[in-house]
């Protein structure tokens, strides 16, 4: 349109990769329906049966719809170079999405932590968590996991099997020591859930993050699982590169939450 | 090969087509079209006289709240299930991987859950109307009247929920569409030689993707406040209810570029098509609206002027929405620019674009008005304001729609539409929206307040029938107008108070509603009695030729297996 443009023909087919009709995004969009109407049932106490149904729907449509893709990238070969970088896009753009959920959390704890209603922050009352206690080891464990990560993905560079299997299965183990602490902290906080604005945000921001790294270890353990099934070689392994993208981008959540919400929101009255 | 089509369930139901997907965007956007529009007559019919005629309990009494419900019900709609699902899913499946000379989009399988998402999404918020008390929040949902105290009930639990799964679909399209468009161009085809639709899809989809997931956040905020004690947004807990409005805003804004964006791109080529001439400004259009875009995101508390926020940030965001005039103008005074001297066929396409301009303008002065604190503050939450976004949206947004439609039927279907019928339907649109909408302006600036049921005025002189009550209301209308411009003074002492501009309103909406129903028989007109429509049917000449125009009509199942390139 900004000039005149003229169109010829390359002579060659295409490089990008068709997909085949498939009936699992249309289940899956169901299965989603269906669990959002459970969810809604279960908030109103007209049982969780739904709920559940609805969440093990979602989940095996997620399974056949990734066992087809693995299908695709490890027999059927389908996946071309220009497909491969059309995934880094979508991976990419996927955890921006997922940044701007995180915003929202991280806007209402500053809303709250920087004007707070009853002036202080934290409110009277609210016995805070040491953050160089239990969170500063957490800490340290996701940054060991993200060395662990890259020591993975310098492995598979190598065409080293056996150091990719050993780095990846030690990366899932600290995603699960992590979650393994998170349960443990939240089982012994001093604040409870309903107890006003800053457990709100806390619980909130921190339980969508240990919910990240659920999914990132579920991410690297099927990784695990699949390197030890050659699945990857060292030139084509996205499956886990974008664990890796989405373990790290759990990882810097985490450096965010560490800073603002457990060493700068704790204030003076922390436990020990 | 190439034409080889799987059956009707595999093609439908399991489609990694972009057009067939297209195609169901479509359908469904027509189908939601019709309810959202119905919703709006049924309030028309309210408001067209003072007093409570149809919104009753049994016992007859005004039931608020179903009008809440339906207003509600409305907005989300059109908004989600219209706009969205029509310009984005419709327009922009079907000619972005055609104009960029892909032969699909990057992900056809998350295309197809991106459709088949906002299903669920759908009935789940028509059943959040129809069970317990309905979600009579508006499509803001704030609360303290979206939470437990002003809706115990299921209903706003299932919006929310339906949002999110809408949510979930726009984002999952706006990722596919920035991948496709970034990877997936000819060779030769720069992000400066791609035509402007496909740039206004691109700038709408990274809107979306960093706006969706923060209304996402704020959502799931009021799902827990609503249900698991947390106290975001409730005072009593140290919650603040202002943050929610700073949250949906924060979205919310973004969300009205991102259903007039893909308009602007549209009107582009028709303008330029119909003027046989290329699009004036080129640069000056792509990179317009990427400024729109990025200003769009940080204007968003013009939308709470009223919330008591302090007067340096009144005036921080008057200037930075003022500010999105400029890019604005650039835009409308390019495609002015692209019709001067330009030989113009005035087809049905062309006149609802040069209507959306028009139109569009209009809307946009308004904004200007209301981007101002100062004048905020008075009209705020009054029909001046419900004219605004009506002329930017509904005869904005909804107006490319159709342009689009006529623009494109006949690539999609391969058959042409009535080009008669078609104008009739578009100057019946024209003149029932603005009768709708420019009264409200008045009613506005004299103070009716949005989201009322009801009015107070004076009661009609007895003894008129339906015609006679016409011609008085639409004589009291025309006084006011006539002695507001000349300073003619009236005898009559009598007046009508809100009744008068509500009643010219109500008619507009009947006959817009009168032209959805000819629109309806233009489409059943086209499939089955439509002729054949050729490759190039409008005679898009080489120099500003896009790819769409150079395949069949319709195009083949899978269009470009041999790649094609910018010489």
């Amino acid at each position: 349109m900004s000039e005149k443009i003229e169109y010829g023909t390359t002579g060659k087919p295409h490089p990008y990769h068709m997909v085949n009709p498939s009936i699992w995004p249309m289940l899956s969009a169901f299965a989603a329906g269906l669990m959002a109407v459970g969810g809604v049932f279960f908030m109103h106490d007209k049982g969780s049966a739904l709920l559940i149904l609805g969440f093990m729907a979602v989940l095996a449509c997620m399974f056949f719809w990734w066992r087809d893709v693995v299908f695709e990238a490890v027999v059927e070969k389908a996946h071309s170079a220009v497909a491969k970088i059309g995934f880094r896009f979508g991976m990419m753009l996927f955890i921006a999405s997922e940044l701007m959920f995180f915003v929202a959390f991280f806007w209402a704890f500053f809303n709250a932590s920087l004007f707070p209603v009853g002036g202080i922050w934290p409110p009277e009352g609210i016995v805070t968590v040491d953050p160089l206690g239990l969170p500063l080891l957490m800490t340290m464990i996701l940054l060991l996991s993200g060395c662990t990560v890259t020591w993975a993905h310098a492995a598979i560079l190598n065409s080293d099997k056996d150091g990719f299997v050993k780095a990846l299965g030690l990366t899932t183990a600290l995603g699960f020591v992590f979650l393994c602490f998170q349960v443990y902290e939240y089982t012994h906080l001093l604040f409870g859930f309903k107890d006003g604005i800053f457990p709100s945000t806390f619980y909130m921001a921190t339980g969508f993050h240990g919910f990240h790294v659920l999914v990132g270890t579920i991410f690297l353990g099927v990784c695990w699982k699949r390197a030890k099934a050659d699945h990857f070689t060292k030139d084509s392994h996205f499956g886990f590169e974008a664990a890796a993208w989405y373990w790290h981008f759990v990882d810097v959540v985490w450096l965010f939450l560490f800073v603002a919400v457990y060493f700068w929101g704790a204030g003076d009255a922390i436990a020990h | 090969m190439a034409d080889h089509k799987p059956g009707f369930f595999t093609r439908w139901f399991c489609s990694t087509n972009h057009k067939d997907i297209g195609t169901l965007y479509i359908l469904f956007s027509i189908f939601a079209g019709i309810i959202g529009g119905a919703f709006s007559m049924y309030m028309r019919m309210e408001l067209q006289d003072p007093g409570v005629q149809f919104m009753t309990n049994e016992d007859g009494s005004p039931n608020g709240q179903m009008w809440n419900v339906f207003i509600t019900a409305h907005g989300l709609i059109m908004v989600f299930f219209v706009v969205m699902p029509g310009l984005i899913g419709g327009f922009g499946n079907w000619f972005v991987p055609l104009m960029i000379g892909a032969p699909d989009m990057a992900f056809p399988r998350l295309n197809n859950i991106s459709f088949w998402l906002i299903i669920p999404a759908f009935l789940l918020l028509i059943a959040s109307a129809l069970v317990d008390i309905g979600a009579g929040t508006g499509w803001t949902i704030y609360p303290p009247l979206s939470a437990k105290l002003g809706h115990p009930g299921m209903s706003v639990d299932m919006a929310i929920f339906a949002l999110h799964l809408a949510g979930a679909s726009s984002i999952l399209g706006a990722a596919n569409f920035i991948t496709t468009i970034l990877n997936m161009r000819v060779p030769g085809m720069t992000l400066h030689k791609m035509p402007l639709f496909v740039w206004s899809m691109l700038v709408t989809s990274f809107l979306l993707v960093l706006a969706v997931p923060v209304l996402g956040g704020a959502i799931t905020m009021l799902l827990t406040d609503r249900n698991f004690g947390t106290t975001f947004f409730n005072p009593e807990g140290g919650g603040d209810p202002i943050l929610f409005q700073h949250l949906f805003w924060f979205f919310g804004h973004p969300e009205v570029y991102i259903m007039i964006l893909p308009a602007f791109g549209i009107v582009s080529h028709i303008i330029s098509t119909f003027s046989r001439k290329p699009i004036f400004g080129y640069l000056a259009m792509a990179y317009a609206m990427v400024a729109i875009g990025f200003v769009g995101f940080i204007v968003w508390a013009h939308h709470m002027y009223t919330t008591g926020i302090s007067v340096n940030t009144l005036t921080y965001f008057t200037v930075a929405t003022l500010i999105i005039a400029v890019p604005t103008g650039v835009k409308i005074f390019s495609w002015l620019a692209t019709m001067w001297g330009g030989s113009i066929i005035y087809k049905t396409p062309m006149l609802w674009a040069i209507g959306f301009i028009f139109l569009f303008t209009v809307g946009g002065v308004t904004g200007v008005v209301l981007a101002n604190a100062g004048m905020d503050v008075v009209l705020h939450d009054t029909y001046y304001v419900v004219a605004h976004f009506h002329y930017v949206l509904s005869l904005g947004a909804v107006f490319i729609l159709f342009a689009g439609w006529y623009y494109w039927i006949g690539k999609m279907s391969g058959r042409m539409y009535p080009e008669f019928l078609g104008k009739v339907h578009f100057w019946m649109t024209f003149i029932g929206v603005n009768l709708t909408f420019f009264p409200q302006h008045f009613l506005g600036l004299a103070g009716m307040p949005r989201r009322y049921i009801d009015y107070p005025a004076p009661l009609l002189p007895e003894g008129l029938d339906w015609w006679g009550r016409t011609q008085f209301m639409f004589n009291e209308a025309w006084m006011q107008l006539h002695s507001w411009a000349t300073g003619a003074v009236y005898e009559s002492t009598i007046t009508w108070g809100y009744h008068g501009w509500n009643f010219v309103s109500s008619m507009g909406a009947y006959l817009a509603g009168g032209s959805v129903i000819l629109f309806i028989v233009i489409v059943f007109w086209t499939l089955f009695f439509g002729r054949k429509a050729s490759d190039n049917y409008w005679d898009v000449e080489d120099k500003i030729m896009t790819l769409e125009w150079t395949i069949s009509s319709p195009p083949p199942f899978h269009q470009f297996e041999i790649q094609p390139k910018v010489k």
